[in-house]
């Protein structure tokens, strides 16, 4: 949700995506999205349907068709969508509510007042990575952070009053008889996520003046405070988790699904009212960025060197923009001051490292400057090329062997070559060579140039150089990501739509065994309704799980690959 | 193909050998069919990662993926009605929370509008209710309709205005009549809550005086 006035919006309506411009309106913090829009403006087929099994597998169908029909078209306002997607106009409302609470649609007031509602492609295709961002959470700040990041993705923006109430409520019922969750705990950790940029306020609708003359305006105008983003309101939460069982008569715990709501709403104003909260996934990014960066320099170093980058990644975590090319400039005096204090490595030693690394023809680490014991830097833009160079050369190699794989170094590394070179330099016989070299050529992972002696372009008096043009590449293979992962979806609901009678059927059996040990029975009679489901039915089941067990990992693992090629592209073409 | 061969090289304006045909080789086929659904793979694909983490991302996956669907954020298609009601199905019924949306931080077309037949709706229960009263009997019924047709249309007529001079009031007596409405509203959630929690039937407002006092008709909607 955030930049929705400084959007630049499509001169043209109902074309299609390539010829979308977007223009910032020069207010600062809003330029980056605006940018990163421009890069990931043009959608493709792939990413159109991704984006659709997705939508669809969280939203329901509805939603589904206004939001691919929003992503296809571009901005529309209410209207149109109604009547283009034959949708009656309170479910289109409905939809777009909810695509807008979860940060999937933006709006704008355009002129004469009309609201048009724009889809945010990058953000729906970041639904995938969902479990991953839990799970980061989990690793830094233990369940309670999990759960905070979780309800925060679940339900798009809350207010941070709402989410320490929720979560203390489900961290209650997971714990004991008789020990609760106590609502200062789960505050703590909702700061520190926010002190670390994980979790981020919202635009806020800032109050208007009543004397203001006229008509209110058809949409609020949402703005950003960047002083206030990550500024925690004072809050004095005082009290416990509850259990659902006790809250049935309390009132402000789960509202039971027929209460009338004005008893539990208005019995105490809501402290932070207004002040939402989203989870920042550029702030997840940057933490993954920096976990592959580390993990690249322990492979090819040591595990010393690693924690060196790790300490100098940590120090500028705050201080550098996700989207920043290189980190802050720091001495070498800085960093054995941040070094973790079960690091016994001396000054000495760590002078060493820092100029073998600024050695390492990779570039990870360079150096800046010579005071205060030597500066040194982290080129995150090189890293990245070289993450994605590695990944562009692992799949080579496993998709074409691993003498494909040394043509494709060849090419990578010598930049331009002539066929018979390739042939020469990878000492791979001429026959077999060639159709290596077209067989990568045709699948797009090398290129071919052509360099013409003379203007008529005739083919014996030109030159055909192979090279490897990595920005290509790594699009054209982010694309098959994309595709990849909509097959994965798409078999997995095949699976289980196949199975969906014997699914339903050990569900009910499950939801009987559940009530009927709840209320106390036999031993045998459980047994007698386990044996419901048949020893064939239980291994199809089994068979089942192991696929979509199967499936949902390759999902979760393709994704991996797709945030590397992604921050690369990125911030390749932030560069240009 | 033949005349690929031999003479038909003459076709080509480069040097095939450089492409990596020794003279005198046979061309492949053109190809005319697509390519197979599934084509065999030379190499295998690398078995997937494994690992505590891993499962624990696996697990967080599929529960987000079921926790999404009872969320009252999904929207649901009418379901197909099913001939028999399952036993088992009440187990497995979930309540979805509720879900009022801050309409301060959404455009006010977003707002349901059912200002119209919220007013209809309470005068039609008032008719059905009188007309059931009357109903009972059948004499009365008889006179009744002879009633009516003396009178023909203008007892219609007087109904009209009076409504309309009730909605006069309505609106003239301001704040007072707030509270009217939201004690109205109580029971009419209730009715229509039995049904399905729809989005329009539990709104009674319509956008125009909105931004004022926001806060006290905003709980009203729900999703």
């Amino acid at each position: 949700m955030r930049g929705e006035g400084a959007r630049g919006r499509r001169s043209n309506r109902g074309g299609k995506q390539a010829g979308r411009k977007l223009r910032s309106q020069g207010r600062d913090a809003r330029a980056p999205r605006a940018a990163a829009l421009r890069l990931l403006s043009t959608m493709t087929q792939a990413e159109i349907k991704l984006c659709s099994l997705l939508l669809q597998e969280h939203f329901g169908e509805i939603v589904e068709k206004i939001g691919v029909h929003l992503i296809r078209t571009g901005s529309q306002p209410l209207r149109v969508i109604a009547h283009d997607t034959g949708t009656s106009l309170d479910q289109v409302k409905k939809a777009l509510c909810v695509l807008i609470q979860h940060n999937l649609v933006i709006y704008q007031v355009h002129k004469r007042g009309v609201v048009e509602y724009e889809a945010q492609c990058s953000r729906v295709l970041h639904m995938l990575r969902y479990p991953r961002y839990i799970y980061t959470a989990k690793t830094l700040y233990s369940d309670t952070g999990e759960l905070i990041v979780e309800e925060l993705l679940l339900n798009g923006k809350m207010t941070m009053s709402a989410v320490v109430k929720k979560v203390a409520d489900r961290l209650t019922e997971t714990m004991e008889d008789g020990k609760t969750m106590d609502y200062a705990e789960v505050s703590n950790t909702f700061v520190r996520l926010a002190d670390t940029h994980f979790v981020q306020r919202c635009p806020f609708v800032p109050a208007t003046e009543n004397s203001d003359p006229g008509p209110p305006p058809p949409a609020p105008t949402l703005v950003i405070n960047e002083k206030d983003m990550y500024l925690v309101p004072k809050l004095s939460l005082i009290g416990k988790g509850k259990r659902r069982r006790s809250s049935d008569e309390d009132a402000t715990g789960e509202p039971k699904a027929k209460r009338p709501k004005h008893i539990a709403d208005n019995k105490e104003p809501i402290p932070d009212d207004g002040i939402y909260w989203q989870a920042n996934l550029d702030r997840f990014h940057q933490h993954f960025r920096d976990q592959g960066i580390v993990s690249a320099v322990a492979n090819r170093m040591d595990q010393t060197s690693s924690e060196i980058v790790r300490t100098m990644l940590r120090m500028s975590e705050i201080t550098t923009p996700s989207n920043a090319p290189f980190t802050q400039p720091l001495s070498s005096n800085e960093i054995f001051r941040s070094l973790p204090v079960g690091y016994n490595i001396s000054k000495q030693v760590l002078d060493q490292y820092l100029t073998l690394l600024a050695d390492d023809p990779l570039e990870f680490v360079g150096k800046s400057g010579d005071s205060g014991g030597g500066m040194y830097v982290i080129n995150l833009h090189k890293a990245l090329g070289s993450l994605a160079t590695a990944t562009l050369e692992s799949v080579v190699q496993e998709r074409f062997g691993s003498r494909c794989a040394r043509i494709f170094r060849l090419v990578l590394q010598k930049k331009h070559l002539e066929q018979k070179q390739v042939e020469d330099f990878a000492m791979i016989p001429a026959k077999e060579a060639k159709d290596m070299l077209y067989k990568m050529l045709s699948e797009n992972f090398i290129s071919l140039q052509e360099i013409p002696k003379t203007p008529d372009h005739a083919p014996s008096r030109t030159f055909y150089l192979y090279t490897v043009n990595i920005l290509s590449a790594a699009r054209m293979l982010l694309h098959r990501c994309y595709k990849s992962i909509a097959n994965l979806i798409e078999r997995r609901q095949f699976e289980t739509k196949e199975n969906k009678r014997l699914l339903e059927k050990s569900q009910r059996v499950e939801a009987i065994i559940a009530s009927m040990q709840a209320t106390g029975a036999e031993e045998a009679q459980l047994q007698e309704i386990e044996e419901m489901i048949t020893a064939p039915e239980r291994q199809q089941l089994e068979t089942l799980k192991r696929n979509v067990n199967k499936l949902d990992a390759s999902e979760i693992q393709v994704d991996e690959t797709i945030f590397l090629l992604e921050s690369y592209i990125e911030s390749t073409m932030k560069r240009q | 193909m033949a005349g690929n061969k031999g003479r038909g090289r003459a076709a080509y304006t480069f040097n095939i050998e450089a492409v990596g045909f020794s003279r005198g080789e046979k061309l492949p086929d053109v190809v005319l069919k697509p390519p197979p659904l599934f084509p065999d793979t030379d190499y295998k694909p690398v078995p997937l990662r494994t690992g505590e983490g891993e499962d624990y991302m696996l697990a967080l996956k599929q529960e987000l993926r079921e926790t999404m669907k009872r969320m009252p954020y999904f929207m649901e298609t009418p379901e197909e009605k099913q001939d028999i009601e399952r036993y088992s199905k009440r187990y497995m019924k979930v309540y979805k929370e509720e879900w009022v949306p801050d309409w301060r931080r959404l455009p006010r077309e977003m707002m349901p509008t059912k200002k119209c037949k919220k007013a209809g709706h309470k005068s039609k229960k008032a008719k059905v209710t009188g007309q059931g009263t009357s109903l009972t009997n059948p004499a009365d019924v008889l006179k009744k309709i002879e009633e009516l047709e003396k009178r023909g249309d203008g007892e219609k007529s007087d109904e009209e205005n009076e409504e309309k001079e009730g909605s006069k009031e309505k609106s003239k007596e301001g704040d007072d009549d707030e509270e009217d409405d939201a004690a109205e509203q109580e029971e009419y959630d209730e009715e229509e809550q039995e049904e399905e929690n729809d989005y329009i039937n539990s709104y009674f407002e319509d956008g125009d005086d909105f931004g004022a006092d926001s806060d006290d008709n905003m709980d009203e909607a729900t999703y």
